[in-house]
């Protein structure tokens, strides 16, 4: 069998740096991960710009989307948060173009759902969404089988990330990693965001088996809520996802009318500096 | 008798679930293997004679199949055209057309090994049919079922509770179908292992579009017999609601390389199609994807998806089944819309001439029957699908007609 090489010919390298420099230091990535406009654009945009000097090695950033099938109550609330503040993939890609004009290094990375997506136009989308320096995409609700759809991305330099389920056996494995680029992202539990958190013994027999088919960097996602557990998920992956718990926070921070508060960045960001210095600790 | 011929326009899906550009797979990834098994595992199942006698019998002794085929002559003689008759679907066990598709899904669902059963549910009819198959078969059921339908279709609720079944009141979003069914696709990602997720119409994600219209093909199959038998012809019109669209699916289906007969699909037009609160998925809405499959949805220029209105809750959904989409792409179906105040004159019309009290879903697709019946000859024939039967609204319609019970 052979495994896809970890440059792969696509993407803009800012992943691939940044994994690269981060095995040379001999550790794993913290991403965390924030709602494009939650709970509206000024506060979103002072957390992402704050998210690298606390400590994130690359940065997700949420699209909203009015039904994100596969999270749990935290992120969805979050996505309704944005929509009400206007918040929408354009929206998304304006606050990762602004973040460029200070940050030439962080990779950031879109997730969401398909069709805000193809509702844009997708190769309208890819040209846009590269040139605001948007690295890489993960689209939650595109399988292997689906995928053609994002073609465009490879050709404007954008790595497909792609999911990676308990659920995808060997057999699919191949076909699974066929194609991408950037990283993977393992999804630690079958379930949804923000439920439940995968068992160290399951990841670590779930991570090796995943290095047998590639060489790409796999990050760990869904379940990973404390210092200790991102910690564990970069040593025993190579970056861990922190979502929910991030989420959960700025939730927690909100006035009663869900308007932001005078401490509602820095209570984020203080969270990721704890998450961050848990993983750099190894 | 109607195997698909090479140019037929039943050959679909194809391989990868679609129905031209419609349909597809669009799950996240520990969905997939899911649906991939689920595929295999009907594949296996139609083509055994003992799956497939078994659920024939359900149909027969427990459902009370055939439906018969009524010739409505008060409405027909009130209207003034074309003849009208029923497909009396109203009269299955628990009282509308879901329970077809349920009894062969439940019947996977043992076959497959599986012991909890999810449903969503818009008007509780879907609910009642996987509550009463899970009775039958002494399987645990969860129905999610919007906040808001919860309340507005209280008799179906309780119904469900009688049968056993868990009723699981949805708040996110605008808390109707739509919402449901996402809830209902995070309950089966969670809970592989024992579950089983029991759509009630032929959306969601292949090979769910395709397996809910074979199992509901039964309605078109017995109508094109029935109608044979008492008028020696094919009839010249079939009507039928459309929500999600199993129980036109089904009656059209078998009647698809019938180029003679016309196939209305009618939509719910809510406060008027020119309004933000319909549900006319596919004359005001554009291709997208939700739930699993691409298809016409209401979305509004930044692909959020808008919530629907119908005053029946079975058409209150923003999308509809990807086959429908590709018959309206192809022009061999007609879609048009009725508003709700429509509905509910079709709603006491038919209770007053024929004694039948429709559901209001079904109300939609005899309201159209008004408008064309006319328009034709006496010589010509229209089956409308009577998919269900209207107990479980007297409520909506007495509040509407400002009755208080």
């Amino acid at each position: 069998m052979t495994k896809p090489a970890a440059q792969a010919g696509t993407g803009r390298g800012r992943i691939a740096a940044r994994f690269a420099k981060l095995k040379a230091e001999g550790r794993g990535a913290l991403m965390p991960f924030l709602e494009a406009w939650d709970p509206d654009r000024e506060t979103s945009m002072e957390i992402l710009r704050g998210m690298p000097g606390a400590g994130a090695d690359l940065i997700e950033v949420g699209v909203p989307f009015t039904d994100p099938m596969a999270d749990g109550p935290t992120v969805q609330l979050a996505g309704q948060r944005a929509l009400k503040a206007g918040g929408s993939l354009a929206g998304a890609i304006g606050m990762v173009r602004e973040f460029r004009e200070a940050d030439d290094a962080t990779p950031v990375v879109l997730m969401g759902y398909f069709n805000p997506i193809m509702s844009y136009g997708v190769e309208r989308f890819c040209a846009d969404a590269a040139a605001a320096g948007v690295d890489g995409l993960i689209v939650v609700d595109l399988p292997p089988e689906e995928a053609d759809a994002m073609d465009s991305a490879a050709t404007h330099g954008l790595d497909m990330i792609r999911l990676v389920a308990p659920t995808t056996d060997d057999k699919r494995l191949p076909m699974v990693l066929n194609g991408i680029s950037g990283f993977i992202y393992y999804v630690a539990i079958a379930g949804i965001t923000g439920t439940r958190s995968a068992e160290s013994s399951a990841l670590a027999e779930a991570i090796p088996r995943l290095r047998k088919h590639t060489d790409l960097p796999i990050a760990i996602g869904f379940g990973v809520r404390t210092p200790a557990q991102a910690a564990e998920a970069a040593r025993i992956a190579d970056g861990a996802v922190v979502a929910s718990a991030l989420i959960d926070t700025l939730a927690k921070s909100l006035d009663d009318q869900g308007r932001a508060s005078p401490d509602t960045v820095s209570r984020v960001l203080d969270q990721v500096r704890d998450l961050a210095k848990a993983v750099r600790a190894g | 008798m109607n195997q698909p011929l090479t140019n037929s326009l039943r050959q679909g899906p194809d391989a990868r679930g679609r129905f031209g550009q419609f349909g597809g797979r669009y799950v996240a990834e520990t969905l997939m293997p899911l649906l991939l098994e689920l595929e295999q595992a009907y594949e296996a199942a139609k083509k055994d004679p003992d799956f497939m006698a078994e659920w024939r019998w359900l149909l027969k002794d427990y459902v009370g199949r055939p439906s018969p085929l009524w010739l409505a002559k008060r409405l027909t003689e009130h209207l003034g055209g074309a003849k009208v008759y029923f497909k009396r679907e109203e009269l299955n066990h628990t009282g509308a057309h879901k329970i077809n598709a349920v009894l062969g899904q439940i019947l996977l669902a043992k076959r497959m090994g599986r012991s909890r059963i999810l449903a969503e549910t818009g008007a509780g009819q879907h609910g009642v049919a996987t509550a009463t198959a899970c009775a039958l078969f002494g399987l645990q059921c969860v129905v999610y079922m919007g906040a808001t339908d919860v309340e507005r279709q209280a008799p179906n609720v309780f119904r469900m509770k009688l049968l056993g079944a868990e009723v699981v009141p949805v708040t996110s979003g605008a808390g109707t179908l739509k919402d449901a069914m996402n809830e209902a696709l995070r309950d089966w990602v969670a809970n592989i292992q024992d579950t089983y997720y029991c759509i009630g119409t032929v959306a969601g994600p292949h090979p769910y579009p395709q397996m809910v219209r074979d199992f509901q093909c039964v309605v078109g199959e017995e109508t094109r017999a029935q109608i044979l038998e008492q008028e020696g012809r094919l009839p010249d019109a079939l009507v039928c609601a459309v929500g999600g669209g199993s129980s036109a699916m089904g009656l059209f289906h078998p009647f698809l390389d019938d180029k003679d007969v016309a196939l209305w699909g009618v939509e719910a037009a809510g406060r008027g199609m020119d309004t933000k609160e319909h549900a006319a998925s596919l004359n005001r809405g554009r291709p997208g994807v939700l739930h699993g499959n691409l298809t016409y949805l209401l979305q509004d220029e930044s692909g959020q998806i808008q919530e629907a209105h119908s005053i029946s809750a079975g058409l209150d959904y923003p999308g509809i089944g990807p086959e429908h989409s590709w018959l309206h792409e192809t022009g061999r179906a007609t879609y048009v819309g009725i508003t709700d105040d429509e509905a509910l004159e079709a709603f006491q019309l038919c209770s007053k001439l024929e004694g039948i009290i429709p559901a209001l879903e079904s109300s939609h697709g005899l309201a159209q029957v008004m408008k064309l019946a006319p328009t034709m000859g006496k010589d010509k024939i229209i089956v409308l699908n009577l998919s269900g039967r209207g107990d479980k609204d007297i409520f909506t319609v007495a509040h509407h007609l400002g009755v208080k019970l």
